[in-house]
């Protein structure tokens, strides 16, 4: 495959040394003189100087035969600009995006770059993850589906503890995946009685948390 | 009208200005706060410090219900991006975009931006006044 990375820094950069290594051919597009020279060094001819938002420099890297271009550089207008053009000017099948301000994500999904990643975001769900106070926790955002998949506990004073999934009533925009029950994962069916320490994982439409924590969740006193 | 505009540089402030001297409702947006020096000290219109890309502070400054927008930060990326989400996302009915790289403008124009790019109108006016000059040598 060719690849083409925009922004030389941390994560270009070890993309670029990983990919090369599997085989692929890659260009490395980098904007900060200093940073190329010292990239050179280490690439040779697989680094090359330029802004990566400039269509000729884009040209000259061969951007319109590339079959995947990630944009890492630190500035999200920028990575939101390279795959854009890559994919509307240029006909580029796949492009990557870093989002360096979570707060920017709806941006980047307005404009349809693709795939996104998060560093702040994924650490933050990780965060959420680990600490138990935190009732509903986010663990996966299909963007382009507009769903999410969450996890809860179910705890003794919930309303739903004692009643099977059927009896529930659930927000429409949301359906139950499974429920652990020590260690134990099972396929939330009508028939699944909910009890207080299950930890359920349910599939929602975004918006549709609140109504779904009403329904499963004990109010806090 | 209600206007926003992003970026109180040389082309924002002096677009404010004379937009609330045409009478109409005019908010600006600037990350600088000190940008608002550029604006007489009794400019009618209102001034926001933020960024353009903060969805907050663009429904702060009234986007919902803008009529126009001008983009004019000092970052071409940048004020696509913006013009993007005020068109696509706020509906604004009328979005003009400074965008200072004549290939970036071009090319956004094709997907439904209105660009405006100064360089290339440096470069005609430029061309123009050389080649139609009928002094030159021949």
């Amino acid at each position: 495959m060719y690849i083409l990375i925009a922004g030389g820094g941390k994560v270009g950069a070890n993309l670029a040394s990983t990919l090369l290594k599997m085989g692929h051919e890659v260009t490395l597009l980098e904007n900060d003189r200093e940073r190329y020279a010292r990239l050179e060094e280490r690439f040779e001819h697989v680094v090359r100087y330029g802004d990566a938002t400039e269509l000729f420099v884009l040209e000259r890297a061969g951007v319109e035969r590339a079959d995947l271009v990630v944009a890492v550089t630190g500035d999200d207008e920028d990575n939101v600009i390279v795959c854009q053009v890559a994919k509307e000017k240029y006909g580029v099948a796949k492009c990557i995006a870093r989002v360096n301000d979570p707060r920017n994500q709806p941006h980047f999904d307005m404009v349809g770059v693709g795939l996104t990643v998060s560093a702040t975001a994924t650490i933050l769900a990780l965060i959420e993850h680990e600490l138990p106070e935190h009732q509903l926790v986010k663990l996966l955002d299909l963007h382009r589906e507009n769903l999410e998949i969450v996890e809860f506990a179910i705890e003794a004073g919930s309303p739903a503890a004692g009643r099977s999934v059927r009896d529930l009533n659930l927000p429409s925009k949301s359906r139950l995946i499974s429920v652990t029950r020590d260690g134990r994962a099972e396929i939330a069916i009508g028939d699944t009685e909910l009890r207080p320490g299950d930890l359920v994982m349910a599939i929602l439409e975004p918006g549709a948390e609140d109504e779904l924590k009403r329904v499963l969740m004990a109010v806090p006193a | 009208m209600k206007v926003l505009i992003v970026g109180c540089g040389r082309v924002g402030s002096a677009l404010a200005l004379r937009m609330t001297d045409d009478g109409n409702d005019v908010t600006v947006i600037d990350e600088d706060p000190e940008a608002l020096a550029r604006l007489p000290e009794d400019w009618p219109g209102r001034f926001l410090q933020g960024h353009g890309l903060d969805t907050d502070v663009l429904i702060d400054a009234g986007i919902e219900s803008a009529d126009a927008a001008i983009i004019a930060t000092d970052g071409d990326n940048t004020n696509i991006v913006i013009a993007q989400v005020a068109q696509k996302r706020f509906n604004v009915p009328c979005v003009v975009t400074r965008v200072l790289d004549p290939a970036r403008a071009k090319f956004y124009k094709t997907l439904g931006l209105q660009t405006i790019c100064a360089t290339s109108a440096v470069i005609d006016t430029a061309f123009q006044a050389i080649c139609d000059n009928p002094g030159r040598a021949a």
